[in-house]
């Protein structure tokens, strides 16, 4: 039996609890990715060539996905490479201590011919532009894992810019190459 | 074989940042309900559900569609869920209508919907990946450097977006049930708001709503004895491309391009902007439109901003080629609805029933939606005639 008084109060609306949600997973990365991490630790960055189209994919992901083929062929690429696009964002990345406004950009590593995301430091943010030449400033060895994160950030190169028409497609050797 | 069929229902709920009086079933059913009473209709009327939502994560609710099977009166019926991201709201509303098309069915109830209240999709968004660096910045992040490229290669105005922006509220202000009212905004308002993912401000990002659409699909047969005027389906096509291939065109998508050659094809349209009266298109961000008259063949590549700035998709502006009269997903964005609302304003125009923001004399209309990557297209065009 409901009592009278507290019928205001039973029928109050709950309109939220909090109910946090924790995921932890394992993955796994797959002969391609796994090569990819291997050598990420030794401090280089690799990619593999499309037998058909010949692109080269960085992260490699063991296939083409234009061309619907497997690719092997591992690649050595430079740390240099060049931007591709950016944004800079001005507000905080849910579970990232960055402070803003830092600059995320699209960089093609030199010898890829596809984009990765990172971030651009030791810049005028202003200043940064398509086709700007770039290179990693990487954590010390001892700090290296398997991860995209051993490179700390890109930084501005003292190069001539890349004309559009010729980003991602530069060979490993760069600009002059 | 492929059979007629048309929309004889449309439900929605308004648009809000927080709706904290109805659960999540409770929200879906209001919307279902409603569509069901402008088909002049009952749930036992109902042959199958389809339903659609976005990522499980916008609103730490996994499989939500299980626990919505009593509010949306599926007991003993076909149940099922689809998800292509942020165009799922689409690609669910063509779903519902092949499983008329085919056939297999005479009535289907589609419901799309997104509580984000609930959750966060920015942060759901901005997730680590193993082989990459934590720096995803919510859908933001990932499409304002495409948008900076399509800036680059136009040589559009910088205050292109701006004028979307602003446009798209105006229209919104027409429709009361976007979540967004802003009959005042005006071009350095916009201007002046803050640089969330620079190139792209805050007022020229949509907002983060709760909301639910749905619609009731028929049968021809039954659709001509529809208790109001039914929107007939004259074109539907589904188109996606892996998110990320060497040399893949970001700016304006193949799949996108395709989907829209196939859907206008089916409908009899060889001028998109002439033949339509009017579209309902993605635009989260309001540089997409610009970007979208081109990839949907409504302006010559590189040109897409030339009618934006001229006002020919203004409504209030008595534009040739309206576009988001409704006020768009930059004037309400439950994200898994936004596609479905844009597919459902499409059907009220050929209705004729939007009232304030009617396009007069709507005959021919398109409802498009994009999701992921910009790598998933829906796409339909509805008649006011059978075609
Ligand atoms: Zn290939």
């Amino acid at each position: 039996m409901s009592d009278e008084n507290n019928v205001g109060e039973d029928n109050e609306t709950v309109t939220g609890i909090e109910a946090p949600i924790y995921l932890k997973y394992n993955f796994t990365a797959g002969a391609a990715a796994s090569r990819f991490l291997t050598r990420i630790k030794e401090g280089v960055l690799t990619g593999q060539r499309c037998p058909r189209c010949s692109q080269v994919y960085i992260p490699p992901r063991g296939s083409c996905a234009a061309c619907g083929v497997p690719t092997e062929e591992e690649v050595e690429l430079a740390d240099k490479a060049t931007v591709e696009s950016f944004t800079i964002v001005s507000i905080p990345i849910p579970g990232n201590p960055i402070e803003p406004p830092f600059v995320v950009a699209n960089l093609v590593p030199d010898g890829a011919n596809i984009s990765v995301i990172h971030l651009l430091s030791e810049c005028d943010n202003a200043e940064v532009h398509i086709g700007q030449r770039v290179q990693a400033v990487w954590k010390p060895q001892e700090e290296w894992g398997y991860a995209l994160d051993n490179i700390r950030y890109f930084k501005p190169l003292d190069e001539p810019d890349v004309p559009v028409e010729r980003i991602g497609k530069l060979p490993v050797t760069g600009l002059e190459g | 074989m492929s059979t007629l069929a048309a929309v004889v229902g449309i439900g929605q709920t308004k648009y809000t940042t927080k709706r904290e009086d109805v659960s999540i079933a409770g929200l879906v059913r209001e919307a279902a309900a409603r569509a069901l009473q402008d088909a002049d209709l009952g749930w036992d009327d109902i042959d199958a559900v389809i339903v659609g939502k976005a990522p499980d994560m916008f609103e730490g609710v996994v499989m939500p569609e299980i626990y919505l099977t009593d509010a949306l009166g599926c007991n003993g019926k076909p149940m099922l869920r689809v998800h292509t991201a942020g165009s799922v709201g689409g690609s669910t509303a063509l779903v519902a209508a092949s499983h008329v098309q085919s056939g297999a069915f005479k009535r289907v109830l589609t419901v799309a919907f997104e509580k984000q209240s609930e959750s966060n999709a920015m942060w759901a968004l901005s997730n680590p990946q193993p082989f990459s660096t934590h720096l995803n910045a919510g859908a933001g992040g990932y499409f304002a450097p495409i948008i900076r490229e399509y800036i680059r290669r136009s040589g559009a105005p910088y205050d292109t977006g701006i004028k979307v922006a602003v446009k798209d509220r105006l229209h919104g202000a027409r429709n009361p049930l976007a979540h967004l009212q802003l009959p005042n905004i005006n071009m350095q308002e916009v201007e002046e708001s803050f640089m969330l993912w620079d190139p792209i401000r805050y007022l020229e990002s949509c907002p983060s709503s709760d909301g639910a659409c749905a619609m009731v699909i028929a049968s021809e047969e039954l659709a001509d004895k529809a208790a109001r005027p039914p929107a007939w389906i004259r074109g539907v096509a589904m188109r996606s491309e892996p998110t990320m291939y060497a040399g893949r065109e970001e700016v304006n998508p193949q799949a996108g391009r395709d989907c829209a050659a196939d859907v206008y094809k089916q409908a009899g349209i060889t001028d998109p902007r002439k033949d339509l009266d009017v579209a309902e298109v993605y635009v989260p961000f309001s540089w997409y439109e610009p970007m979208w008259l081109e990839n949907l063949g409504f302006a010559p590549e590189g040109e897409g901003w030339k009618l934006t700035m001229e006002g020919a998709t203004s409504l209030i502006d008595g534009g040739d080629i309206p576009w988001n009269p409704s006020g768009g997903v930059l004037s309400s964005n439950p994200i898994g609805a936004s596609g479905m609302i844009r597919f459902a304003e499409a059907a009220r125009q050929v209705r004729g029933e939007c009232g304030e923001h009617q396009v007069e004399g709507a005959k021919l209309a398109l409802g498009h939606a994009y999701g992921g990557g910009a790598q998933f297209f829906a796409m339909w065009v509805v008649g006011a005639e059978k075609g």
